[in-house]
């Protein structure tokens, strides 16, 4: 059984295991560390907070596996109507770079009914061999057939890394194949890199609540899998000349049958574009006042082509629909820009958006807490603000 | 109806603030609360029991303490409680928790339903649920915004997507993760705390499920935290000053090279 000790001769006391400890399950006592088992969870925060490897975190993980017999750089493409998603480019990009770090082939595996002639468009953003598995039962995602697929494809061809989106499909479809191979997986990485030395993915994500980065590794087991965040990693550039291998896939009927039954696709954002897709993001709170507030946002969405977001009180007052809201319990964004506005800037709210690149804050309150984090505050009256920001974008924009 | 709903207890995040000298999470004195989507599942499964008749049992895994979310299960209208409680089980990651929660599931038994919220608010991963059906081998449906229809048999149900939503037809025993939209979840009756004060939640060890020892906990989870560190915080930039005519063109000129 797995257990923690403090090595005594080791640790001096400096306390970074104290602040490092998500559970507040260490104290000190006679200046050495001490770990109240009650509380500690052994997640390893300390152990990687420990300067001096004070901390011996054992594992009973049995014997080391060869894992040599798996290579390569795997990304789940996801294609929605035969149109193949924008995360896949960025997990194309990403994949690239630990592709060469670790001097192996990077790999597109895309699932659909009639995608032949998409095999270009996969190729120019640098794939040196696409994995195709074509049938009239992948056309749309289901759980059942997607899993049957990938599972099979990773149990032949033996990869060593899998990305895939953090999306509704992507976070489905890969939590049951890591399960199904007894793969390690990280959710909603916000950065990957090499250790070239010992081959791992070093995948790093918010943890405990999004105000610390953990560095999470899969030493024993293969593949090592992780989902990334929407609009975190840089597409791939598009290159005509680039020439991918396609291994085209059949199986037997029987790996496509799916228990559930899609009945039907009800798209719903109608012209807007898709929240977590979006480089530009407005969004509303309780400021706005009621829907007339959000008509507003939704003039000034459309002069920047951005999507409309909404703080959760809005939502709770049916300003917006719930598939709107950004936060803890919406949606997280990672926009090149996102607006707030009559957002106050509570914990749960910043939670979903703090990483943006660019935060515009504007609400009449000077004290309200967006503005510690904003870019650019205004302080001043959102029916003023935005009608004249939405006249003045139109206005450059049309130049 | 036998419906199974998986809770886990999460710090409340409305407590939560940041040491301004550490930057790192105060947790002296933040309190334990459900999962927030967890409580639109336990809603559900109670609605789900109110219409077809069966019972539900809430199910946690989690150190002692976490009896008293189980407790608020009940007082919310569940009617058995169940914690897999285990020193054995320390530093799951979600390939173990799944293994483990489904290994309880599967000594409960008898159910034609399990709902999860569709993710933890601490973690925020979203795969224990899918671990959880992937390990029983049951079908699953993720982010239930509706369960429009349901049968001894068969559910028909509403899958929220980034574009709006799939009507999907499951058959029972199945696995749902469901978001807020699901519903609104009530309050405690009087009756329910009454009933939830003196329950006594069956506590089952890693022995009692059956579980294999080296998929349990630490061992049993392929992942592992090899460092933590706190990201830059942001800090807030510049306030823009003047009537709304200047700030306007102010900020445009500043945003140009992002919008254009």
């Amino acid at each position: 059984m797995a257990s923690i000790t403090i090595l005594l001769d080791k640790c001096t006391g400096c306390t970074l295991c104290v602040k490092a400890c998500p559970f507040g399950a260490i104290h000190m006592a006679g200046k050495k560390a001490v770990i109240d088992m009650a509380k500690c969870t052994l997640c390893g925060a300390c152990a990687a907070a420990c300067r001096f490897s004070a901390i011996e975190l054992k594992k009973d993980g049995g014997p080391k596996k060869d894992l040599s017999g798996y290579k390569d750089v795997w990304v789940f493409c996801e294609q929605k109507g035969g149109a193949i998603q924008s995360i896949s480019f960025e997990l194309l990009g990403e994949g690239r770079k630990l592709a060469d770090k670790l001097g192996v082939k990077l790999c597109a595996v895309i699932l659909g009914a009639g995608l032949e002639e998409k095999m270009d468009e996969l190729s120019h953003r640098g794939a040196d061999r696409i994995y195709l598995v074509d049938h009239p039962a992948l056309k749309n995602y289901q759980d059942d057939p997607y899993t049957e697929v990938l599972v099979k494809l990773a149990e032949e061809y033996k990869p060593e890394v899998i990305l895939c989106g953090a999306t509704t499909i992507g976070r489905s479809l890969v939590s049951r194949v890591a399960i199904k191979i007894g793969a390690g997986l990280t959710a909603d990485c916000t950065q990957l890199d090499i250790d070239a030395a010992e081959r791992l993915l070093l995948q790093t994500r918010p943890a405990f609540g999004g105000n610390i980065m953990a560095t999470i590794i899969t030493p024993n087991h293969r593949p090592q899998m992780a989902t990334v965040r929407h609009k975190v990693m840089k597409e791939a550039a598009i290159d005509k000349n680039h020439r991918a291998e396609v291994i085209s896939k059949t199986y037997p009927e029987e790996v496509f049958k799916s228990r559930t039954r899609l009945l039907d696709i009800v798209a719903e954002i109608g012209e807007t574009v898709n929240l977590s897709e979006a480089d530009i993001i407005v969004s509303g709170g309780r400021g706005m006042g009621g829907k007339e507030g959000f008509a507003l946002l939704g003039e000034l969405t459309k002069a920047l082509g951005g999507a409309v977001g909404a703080a959760r009180s809005a939502v709770d007052a049916d300003w917006i629909p719930y598939s709107h809201q950004v936060g803890q319990t919406g949606k997280t964004v990672c926009p090149k820009l996102y607006i707030a506005c009559g957002i106050s800037g509570q914990i749960q709210h910043l939670i979903g958006m703090q990483s943006s690149k660019v935060i515009v804050a504007i609400n009449k309150d000077p004290d309200a807490p967006i503005f510690k984090i904003a870019t650019y505050g205004i302080v001043g009256d959102v029916f003023d603000i935005v009608p004249a920001l939405t006249k003045e974008f139109g206005r450059i924009l049309k130049k | 109806m036998n419906i199974i709903v998986c809770i886990k207890q999460v710090p409340n995040t409305t407590d939560v603030r940041i040491d301004p000298v550490t930057n790192t999470l105060i947790r002296e004195g933040v309190e334990s609360v459900i999962n927030p989507f967890d409580a639109y599942a336990i809603e559900e499964a109670v609605r789900l029991k109110e219409r077809c008749g069966g019972k539900v049992t809430v199910l946690t895994m989690g150190p002692p303490q976490a009896e008293n979310a189980l407790r608020e299960a009940l007082s919310l209208g569940c009617d058995e409680a169940v914690l897999v409680s285990d020193r054995k089980f320390a530093g799951s990651d979600t390939w173990a928790t799944s293994y483990t929660l489904a290994a309880a599931i599967r000594k409960i038994g008898d159910f034609d339903l399990v709902l999860c919220g569709k993710q933890a608010s601490d973690g925020d991963t979203a795969q224990v649920g899918p671990g959880i059906s992937a390990h029983l081998d049951i079908p699953q449906v993720t982010y239930v915004k509706k369960v429009v229809e349901i049968s001894a048999e068969l559910a028909k149900v509403e899958r929220m997507t980034e574009e709006g939503y799939d009507v999907v037809e499951t058959p029972l025993p199945c696995l749902l993760t469901v978001v807020k939209e699901i519903n609104t979840p009530r309050m405690p009756s009087m009756k329910g705390l009454m009933r939830a004060k003196s329950a006594k939640p069956l506590k089952w060890t890693a022995d009692d499920i059956e579980a294999e020892p080296a998929a349990l906990g630490l061992d049993g989870s392929p992942t592992r935290v090899v460092k933590i560190f706190t990201p830059e915080q942001r800090k807030g930039g510049e306030m823009l000053r003047g009537d709304t005519a200047d700030v306007s063109r102010e900020l445009v000129e500043l945003l140009k090279d992002i919008v254009i």
